[in-house]
Order: structure tokens, then C-alpha cells, then sequence
């Protein structure tokens, strides 16, 4: 095919392989809905009667809402003050000539790369070593180490892609810093700012292998899950409540998209 | 994208050719004011991983006699670290699983991120969701699929077995170490095609047209351009992978069996049930070094073949 458009030809191909692989990332997830409706207690083909029991048996057990409870409360906080740090950080690194850039935002990248495992022992050396009893708070603290990275580098492209003469000119028409911050660099961040809640709420509400070492007394739900494995009989309800989770983390991220495209023409608008 | 686009591209900056004293003036006073910014963010992470980090290598050298832990430093976990066989196999076990897992799944990603970024016009974003989704479910969870599907009575033994094609149901899938392969290389796959799809984004559409204009054909362009440009993107997939699912545990204990154990479970086992947590420390920083050894060796090694 010698196409005027060499590179944007379609390949059909590459195409089915795509989509191949898309449905691979998908099938294992798929099955834990598919079986929260079957009837028997173990996953298994055939597949016996539909039943919404499991769903009902879930409604039922306390711990599960307690477990819920504890993880929005560690999510939600873990969210704002890891955005809150990520913010100034960000803006600090796309628009500051600093000394050691480069060092600093490798270190701060650093818990993306580095395993789980590491920072759950050495938090939980160090916080037992301190005498601090084990709670949520232990948890937030562990997982506000993994959520700042993923923050900072949603905002960071953000900082850097920002029209800086429009803070130029609201700086030459007098505005303070403050309010040039405000009312010029926070509505281009927007988005950024609300990916990055979302992000770090999902996150810290669906991690598991800090709080497995940090958790106390209170259950995050992953780690109420991870409990509850060992009993065959809870196996069906856990996963009408693993469908539940799916559901509410794919609404929240099409809620996420849905808003970073609201807010997209935001400050073009707000110029105009 | 922003109304602003044009402004990431590296403009022209201006050299300092203007007002160099000026600037120099200002510089101190501007770094002075970046680093307030960076403070928050730098001090939390300090306090959670600094500090424990550091604890963490003391205590390695601390030992355990019955339930107390003695505080005289030595390199007792260690010596046994090196002259136990069991730790080598073990760490090089977990180096084995998560090189062949990332390498998989690296080159599995690799096409569908190209497909992506020069194939898809009008639903990039959709597509880039639709890969991404997947990856905002909990990662217990998307172990806990493959136990579903994986297991003894699961759903590919039970589906085969309906099917008539087996008797009985077959052992291979669940316990062992292919079953934690798959698993992970399934459940990392977003961390692959991210930052390949970022580095195959970036490139300059421009270069393939000149090279397009000068004869080469698809394949030589593929080769010349757009995959060396793309390294960086796998370099950095490579990374974000192997590193994390070296010390990975939640996988092997769920998946693995005893054959499939992997470093990460002794290390919690050590903070658990065997409660020998300096042993666990020294352990953990082994892997730790290990890691870095390994990916320093691949940096290498692409730095070499990119020569």
C-alpha cells in the first residue's frame, strides 16, 4: 500500500492485536462479577442459578461498612494532603531554577519504583521503635509516601505546560503572587489538581501490601478482603463485594475524565 | 490538549545574553524561594522514609535471641544471608519471575502502545482508558481474579472440564511459578504501555516524514526512528515494573504455592510469624542492593546497545 500518508495508514493487524490484548486485561476481572451472580459456593463452570443472595448476605455483615468507612477515611485524607504537598512541589520544580532538580524529583519519584514491601517494614520499624500503636493514621502516613509521586507527576506536566505569559500579565497588572496563584495558575491546574485526588484516593483505597504492615486494629477493605480469603463460605460474598469496588473505581475514573474535560477551556474562557 | 500547547515545545530559550547580572541577582533568591516550595513535600518524605530507612539498617545489624532483640551491632544476618544457599536461590528465584514478567510483558505492551500513538486518531483518550481501567482496581483484587481463574476447581479447569476435553481437573495452573508470572505481568501491564505510549507520543512526526521522504521504507523508519527514540519509554517501563515486582509478596502468597515463593513472603515472614525482624531488615536491604545491581546491569546493558 503506498499511501500518501505512510504513517496513518490503518493497520488491521495491529489493530486485532490491540484489541486481543485489551480483552486478555480484562477476561480474569471480568469473571469475579460474573460469579457474585451464580448461586454456588465455588467459582466454577457450569454456572448454576443467578441470585442476588451474596449482594444481600453483604448488606449484612458490619464489618464490611466499617471496613468501607475506614478506608474512604484514609483515602480522602491521604488524597488532600498528598495534593496539598504535590502543589507547591510541582510548581517549585517546572518553574524555580533550583540547585539539584534533578536529585530532588528523583527522590521524590523514588516510592513509584521502590517495593511496597520496603517502605511497609521500614515504617513499621520505625513507628514500633517510636512506640506509635499501629492505627489509620500509620496507614495514611505509609501510603502519603506512595500517593506523592503519582501526584506530583500528574501536576508537574501541568506547571510545565501553563501559559506563563498570562501569569506575566497579571503579575504586570498588579496582581500579587497570592492572587496571580489564584486566580491565573490554579484554574489552568484545575484538572491536574482533581486527577491528581482522584488518582491518589484510588491509590491509597485500593492499596494493600503498606497497610498490610501498618494496619492496626481497623481493617482497610483490601485488607478486609485479604482476611476474609481464608473462609470458603465468605468466597461468594467477597466477590460481590470485589464487583462493587469495581464498579464504584471505573465510575470514579470516567467521573475524573469527565471533569478534567469541563475544566479543559476553563481559563481560555475566563480570558476572553 | 490545553490551549497552550505550542508553549511545550522547547522554545527557542533565550540565552542569557541579556541582563546576565540581573538574573545571577535574582537566581539566589528564586532557588531560596523553590526550595521553600519543595520543603513540605521533602520534609514529609524524610520523616517516612529516611528516618525508617536508616532504622532499618541499623536494625539489620542487631540480632534476635529468643523474643528480645539484642542491640549489640554485628553482621551475623548477613553471614548467614551469604553462606545459607537458600536466601541465594530465593532472591535469584524472585529476579528470575519478575525479569521474565517485565520482559513479557514489556514487549506485549510495546505494539499496542505504537498502536496507540500513531494508529488511533479520534479515540485516543478512550483506548487510553479502556488500558488503563483495568489497573484502578485493586491490586488484590486483580490477584485474586487469577486465583479464580487459575484454581483447582477454577474457571479454566471447570470450563475444559464441562467441555468434556479433561477428566480430571489439571494441577498446572494454580501453585506454581508460571501462575505468578502471569499474574504479574497481567497485573503490571498499565505500568508498560504508560510511559512506552508517552516516549512514542513525543516523537516528531516531522523525522519519520524527512525519512519517509529520503526512501526509507516502513521497517527501516521503525528501526532508525521511531524505536530508538522509544527507549527511553521502554527503559523506563522496564523499571517501573521489575523493580516493584521483585519485592512483590501479595502475588506469590495468593498464587504461588511453596514453589513459587518468592523473597518478599520471607521478608514478611520474618516481620510475622517467624518474628525475627532484624533477620527481616538485613533481608529486605539485600533485596534492596540486589535490585539495583540488576537494574543498574540492564542500564548498562542499554546504554551499550544504543551505541
Amino acid at each position: 500500500m503506498a499511501a500518501t500518508e505512510p504513517f496513518h495508514s490503518p493497520n488491521r493487524p495491529l489493530a486485532l492485536y490491540a484489541l486481543g490484548f485489551t480483552l486478555f486485561l480484562y477476561a480474569p476481572i471480568l469473571f469475579i462479577p460474573l460469579f457474585s451472580f451464580n448461586s454456588g459456593l465455588y467459582a466454577r463452570f457450569p454456572l448454576q442459578d443467578f441470585t442476588l443472595a451474596w449482594y444481600a448476605e453483604l448488606w449484612t455483615r458490619g464489618p464490611v461498612f466499617a471496613a468501607l468507612q475506614n478506608s474512604l477515611q484514609v483515602g480522602l485524607t491521604v488524597a488532600v494532603i498528598s495534593t496539598v504537598l504535590a502543589v507547591p512541589a510541582a510548581k517549585a520544580l517546572a518553574r524555580y531554577r533550583i540547585p539539584g532538580k534533578g536529585p530532588i524529583l528523583g527522590f521524590m519519584l523514588l516510592p513509584l519504583v521502590v517495593p511496597g514491601l520496603i517502605f511497609g517494614v521500614a515504617l513499621l520499624v520505625l513507628v514500633s521503635r517510636l512506640g506509635i500503636p499501629l492505627s489509620l493514621w500509620t496507614v495514611g502516613l505509609g501510603h502519603i509516601i506512595i500517593c506523592l509521586p503519582f501526584a506530583i507527576s500528574i501536576l508537574l506536566p501541568r506547571f510545565e505546560g501553563a501559559n506563563r505569559s498570562l501569569e506575566e500579565a497579571s503579575a504586570d497588572l498588579g496582581e500579587n503572587a497570592w492572587w496571580t496563584f489564584w486566580r491565573v495558575t490554579f484554574p489552568t491546574i484545575l484538572p491536574g489538581v482533581m486527577a491528581s485526588l482522584l488518582l491518589t484516593f484510588t491509590v491509597s483505597f485500593d492499596e494493600f501490601i503498606i497497610a498490610f504492615f501498618l494496619s492496626g486494629t481497623d481493617p482497610t477493605l483490601p485488607m478486609y478482603i485479604w482476611n476474609q480469603l481464608r473462609f470458603p463460605q465468605s468466597f461468594p460474598s467477597l466477590l460481590a463485594l470485589s464487583t462493587l469496588i469495581l464498579v464504584v473505581s471505573f465510575g470514579l475514573v470516567l467521573a475524573s475524565l469527565r471533569l478534567a474535560r469541563l475544566n479543559r477551556d476553563l481559563p481560555g474562557r475566563k480570558t476572553s | 490538549m490545553t490551549p497552550f500547547d505550542s508553549d511545550l515545545r522547547p522554545a527557542p530559550a533565550g540565552r542569557p545574553s541579556l541582563a546576565v547580572g540581573l538574573r545571577n541577582r535574582v537566581h539566589r533568591s528564586e532557588a531560596l524561594r523553590g526550595y521553600l516550595l519543595l520543603s513540605p513535600a521533602l520534609a514529609v518524605l524524610g520523616v517516612a522514609i529516611i528516618a525508617p530507612l536508616i532504622l532499618l539498617i541499623v536494625m539489620s545489624t542487631w540480632s534476635m535471641s529468643g523474643f528480645d532483640m539484642l542491640m549489640t551491632p554485628g553482621l551475623g544476618n548477613y553471614a548467614i544471608i551469604a553462606s545459607d544457599p537458600i536466601y541465594a536461590a530465593l532472591l535469584g528465584r524472585s529476579l528470575k519471575i519478575a525479569a521474565i514478567a517485565t520482559a513479557a510483558t514489556v514487549l506485549l505492551s510495546y505494539p499496542v502502545a505504537y498502536f496507540v500513538a500513531f494508529h488511533v486518531h479520534r479515540h485516543k483518550m478512550l483506548w487510553l482508558i479502556l488500558l488503563t481501567l483495568p489497573f484502578w482496581t485493586s491490586y488484590l483484587m486483580r490477584i485474586f481474579a487469577w486465583r479464580v481463574v487459575l484454581g483447582y476447581e477454577g474457571v479454566i479447569n471447570s470450563a475444559l472440564m464441562s467441555l468434556g476435553l479433561i477428566e480430571a481437573p489439571m494441577q498446572v495452573f494454580l501453585y506454581s511459578q508460571t501462575a505468578v508470572t502471569i499474574a504479574l505481568a497481567h497485573a503490571w501491564a498499565a505500568f508498560a504501555i504508560l510511559p512506552i505510549y508517552v516516549s512514542l507520543e513525543k516523537i516528531d512526526k516531522s523525522y519519520l516524514e524527512a525519512a519517509a521522504d529520503l526512501g526509507d521504507n516502513a521497517a527501516r523508519r521503525f528501526w532508525r526512528i521511531t524505536l530508538p527514540l522509544s527507549l527511553p519509554g521502554v527503559v523506563a517501563a522496564f523499571f517501573l515494573m521489575f523493580i516493584p515486582t521483585v519485592g512483590d509478596y501479595v502475588t506469590a502468597a495468593m498464587l504461588g504455592g511453596p514453589d513459587g515463593m518468592m523473597v518478599g513472603n520471607l521478608i514478611q515472614a520474618q516481620f510475622g510469624p517467624i518474628n525475627d525482624w532484624p533477620m527481616g531488615a538485613a533481608l529486605a536491604l539485600v533485596m534492596t542492593l540486589a535490585v539495583a545491581v540488576a537494574g543498574l546491569a540492564f542500564l548498562l546493558l542499554t546504554r551499550m546497545i544504543r551505541r
